[in-house]
């Protein structure tokens, strides 16, 4: 897509860095003056997948998560990757309250945030290739 | 993190963005704490938490199990509404009670989180 304005980050999947990712894309909308309320819903979800990047994707083994973030027409669209091992079954994984990790105090309701607090959600993902997860969000009411 | 004990309470008061990183350092300093003091109730100020993801229900939940197997509550107490949409989302509100305040959640865990008749 041709974007009005965007960005790109890159950085080591390590768990000290989720609040950098969210705060990066936060910062990076300011100019846009969206609601606190649309904003917090934005850094949720950037988190959730962030997360699910460092956490399942590469399950503590050394790589890069990707950030892109675009906005067009007042509508944010993000994509959060890695390289890590991929989702084996996507519509499990997104199912509410299903985790991987169950002993790991993990809730199983990462996708069910991204779903609910961004306007759309896509996930693609390849078996020991990695994961890219779409969102999007109108920055107006 | 700040805590403190009030009977059988330990009282917890997080600071700042629960997200993954710090809810494994909180889990660590709250199960640290509960072994060390003699306590059966865990209750959560949020009141200087402005950011929460599902890390953070997690991390409720996991402490929701210790105390009910301690035969006591966890509650929580002091959210904003930002925290709000997340809590009632995630369903945890219907198995931990949300308080206005501390000393309410305290009351609470004296009738083993059960609301009054
Ligand atoms: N980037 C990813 N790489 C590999 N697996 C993932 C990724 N994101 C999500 N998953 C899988 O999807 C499941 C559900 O994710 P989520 O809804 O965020 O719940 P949780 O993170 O609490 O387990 C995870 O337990 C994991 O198995
Ligand atoms: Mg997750």
């Amino acid at each position: 897509m041709n974007f009005e304005n965007e960005f790109s980050l890159k950085f080591k999947a390590l768990s000290c860095n989720e609040g950098f990712a969210r705060m990066a894309v936060s910062v990076f909308l300011l100019p846009y003056d969206t609601y606190s309320d649309i904003m917090n819903d934005i850094k949720t979800a950037v988190s959730e997948a962030v997360t699910n990047s460092i956490i399942h994707g590469y399950e503590g083994m050394e790589g890069y998560v990707y950030i892109r973030c675009g906005v067009k027409d007042n509508v944010v669209y993000i994509e959060v990757s890695d390289n890590g091992c991929g989702i084996d079954d996507i519509k499990k994984a997104m199912e509410p309250l299903y985790t991987s990790k169950p002993s790991e105090e993990r809730s199983g309701l990462g996708f069910t945030v991204m779903e609910s607090f961004m306007d759309s959600v896509e996930v693609e993902s390849t078996k020991n290739k990695g994961t890219r997860v779409f969102m999007s969000k109108s920055l107006l009411r | 993190m700040d805590y403190k004990v009030i009977q059988d309470c330990l009282i917890v008061k997080p600071n700042g963005e629960i997200d993954s990183h710090y809810a494994d350092i909180l889990k660590k300093e709250i199960e640290n704490a509960a072994l060390r003091l003699d306590i059966r109730n865990i209750i959560f100020d949020f009141s200087n938490v402005d950011f929460m993801d599902s890390s953070g229900i997690g991390l409720v939940v996991g402490r929701y199990k210790y105390t009910s197997a301690m035969g006591g509550i966890t509650a929580a107490a002091c959210i904003s509404d930002r925290l709000m949409k997340l809590m009632t989302l995630s369903g945890l509100l219907k198995i931990i009670p949300a308080c206005k305040t501390v000393e309410e959640a305290i009351t609470k865990t004296k009738r083993g989180g059960k609301n009054e008749l």
